[in-house]
């Protein structure tokens, strides 16, 4: 096996090692690179040390805003969604009729890109807050908002299908057992259903937060930052550093570095605390 | 008594279920109402239905479909999506059935470097990555695929692999022992026994390319539209939007999703799961 196979490396590994060097592994030591220097098309580039990293948090506030703005987002929709799933999830593996059908409905929003997301919910919320005369990018508030709701409709069905999966791989007898002992429905999700379905947990709020920190179409076709890019993101931020601005590459791609920094991070650090909670549990 | 009570328990969510599913499909149900308005009746009234003022007919359409060149923008995703999906998996699980069976350093590097990428934001890479692949004639409908095997390998390779850690490899072996060629083994021995999880990783893949919608208006943009930057191109940049053509398109943008999505339910939401539980 090892002998025969080993020589093919040529045509079994380098075609899709060379799409990966050039679409990803290049780029991103490029991005690196470039971070530190001042650039306009890569090949000009000219070493500047830490001043875009500098100038990211100090030429003005748009960066922390976007931070900001992003974290509280990113808790709010974590929080929101995965409730909003973990309920459904067992409301919905209790045999009730027309389950299929409600699966089918909730999880269908999950299928539809970002920008048309976007724009669907564009209309509904500026058409309810017609009656008060404003509309969405009048206040943060009502884009940050948006953005939640948007965000819990797309993702609901999506967290519910995988909360579903991991509470159908529970035992039955494990369930009957409890009720014959006298445990009512909370103590039951409390004690039963969480404790079991920690690995869907994790996963669940893995895909949610990582899902909201790199937010890009939803925001972008909601409100586009406006206004005064109050409801920017950072993902949103960085490509308006990059395109937005003449000569501002440099601390479009020192944002980017911070930008991945940031959600490798966290979801590094996510993962070892769910998954030290499912070794106990 | 516990078991009546149980049921009203069970009716009652019937009820809430069935509430909630009305508020989850409204949203769709308003967009498709609105396509057939009027362009001045759309923003102050949306959730009205159409009149004999307000009803436009089909002209929304119309108005849109000239507008974004739609059918040709249909036509790129379509070829973009399914071209790429085919080369990912292709491409993807050969490299997977390599580096699991091929024990050495580099492999296991790959691995960890195909996974690593998975958690890389786009825009790290975004402006070095459109800038390669204008450097190397890679910005068109064909050349875009490469593209997409290279960012799609992450999650692909992990996925295939992780599977195919999970089979034997003797059947493998003795095909490579009774002389089978490794390419010959690799599609009838190894492939088909793969299909479910290809299926998986061609759901997720297709998703994603098919809604994807900056790494295509950074890479070929100006030059071939694909549904979410003829969408996104309606908006103009004068911040003007016409909303009688912008409803008509997002019912036509949803429509084939909405189609795909209840013939291959069940793949849908099993490909979902399997990808998901990969993590």
């Amino acid at each position: 096996m090892q002998k025969s196979l080993a020589k093919h490396f040529p045509l079994f590994v380098a075609p899709t090692l060379i799409a990966f060097l050039i679409s990803f592994l290049i780029p991103f030591v490029m991005g690196v690179y470039l971070s530190f220097t001042e650039f306009t098309t890569v090949v000009d580039a000219k070493w500047v040390g830490i001043d875009n990293y500098v100038k990211a948090f100090t030429a003005n506030t748009d960066f922390i805003n976007a931070l900001w703005f992003t974290v509280k987002f990113a808790v709010v929709s974590v929080v929101s969604i995965n409730f909003f799933a973990f309920i459904t999830a067992v409301i919905l593996t209790r045999g009730i009729r027309g389950t299929n059908f409600f699966r089918t409905v909730f999880f269908m929003p999950n299928l539809i890109g970002g920008i048309v997301l976007g724009y669907i919910w564009q209309i509904i919320i500026n058409g309810y807050l017609y009656k008060y005369q404003v509309t969405l990018t009048y206040d943060a508030k009502y884009g940050f908002w948006g953005l939640v709701i948007l965000m819990n409709w797309q993702l609901i069905g999506y967290m519910m299908v995988i909360y579903i999966a991991g509470i159908q791989n529970i035992p039955n007898d494990l369930i009957d057992a409890a009720k014959v002992d006298g445990a009512g429905p909370l103590q039951i999700i409390r004690h039963i259903i969480i404790p079991s379905v920690m690995p869907a947990i994790t996963i669940c709020l893995f895909l949610t937060l990582t899902n909201s920190f790199r937010l890009f179409d939803q925001n972008l076709a909601l409100t586009n930052g406006a206004p005064a890019r109050k409801t920017a993101m950072l993902a949103l931020d960085i490509y308006n550093t990059f395109y937005g601005r003449n000569n501002w590459e440099g601390v479009g791609q020192a944002k980017a570095v911070i930008f991945f920094v940031l959600v490798a991070t966290i979801a590094y650090l996510q993962l070892k605390l769910t998954r030290s909670k499912e070794v106990e549990g | 008594m516990a078991y009546s009570r149980q049921k009203i328990f069970n009716v009652i969510m019937f009820f809430i279920m069935s509430i909630l599913s009305v508020v989850f499909l409204a949203p769709l149900f308003i967009v498709l109402m609105n396509s057939f308005k009027g362009n001045l009746f759309i923003a102050d009234a949306p959730f009205v239905f159409p009149s004999k003022e307000t009803f436009v007919s089909f002209n929304n359409y119309l108005n849109g479909l000239s507008k974004t060149g739609f059918i040709k923008s249909f036509g790129w995703s379509l070829f973009i999506t399914v071209f790429s999906v085919l080369v990912i998996i292709i491409g993807t699980s050969m490299t997977a059935w390599y580096i699991t069976r091929i024990k050495n350093k580099l492999t296991k590097f790959l691995y960890y470097l195909f996974a690593f990428s998975m958690i890389v934001p786009f825009q790290m890479v975004m402006f070095p990555m459109s800038k390669m692949a204008n450097i190397l004639n890679l910005d068109n409908p064909v050349g875009i695929i490469v593209i997409y095997l290279g960012f799609g390998a992450g999650l692909s390779v992990f996925t295939f692999s992780g599977f195919i850690k999970s089979i034997p490899a003797d059947i493998e072996e003795s095909a490579l022992l009774d002389g089978c060629k490794p390419l010959q083994t690799f599609f009838m021995v190894v492939f088909p026994i793969l299909k479910p999880t290809a299926i998986s990783v061609a759901i997720l893949n297709a998703m994603w390319i098919w809604n994807d919608y900056l790494l295509p208006y950074l890479v070929i943009g100006s030059k071939y539209r694909t549904i979410p930057i003829a969408i996104q191109y309606l908006k103009g940049g004068y911040g003007s939007i016409d909303m009688g053509a912008m409803m008509a398109m997002l019912v036509l943008a949803i429509v084939p999703i909405v189609i795909f999505y209840l013939v291959c339910q069940k793949y849908i939401i099993k490909g979902v799961i399997e990808g998901a539980v990969k993590f």
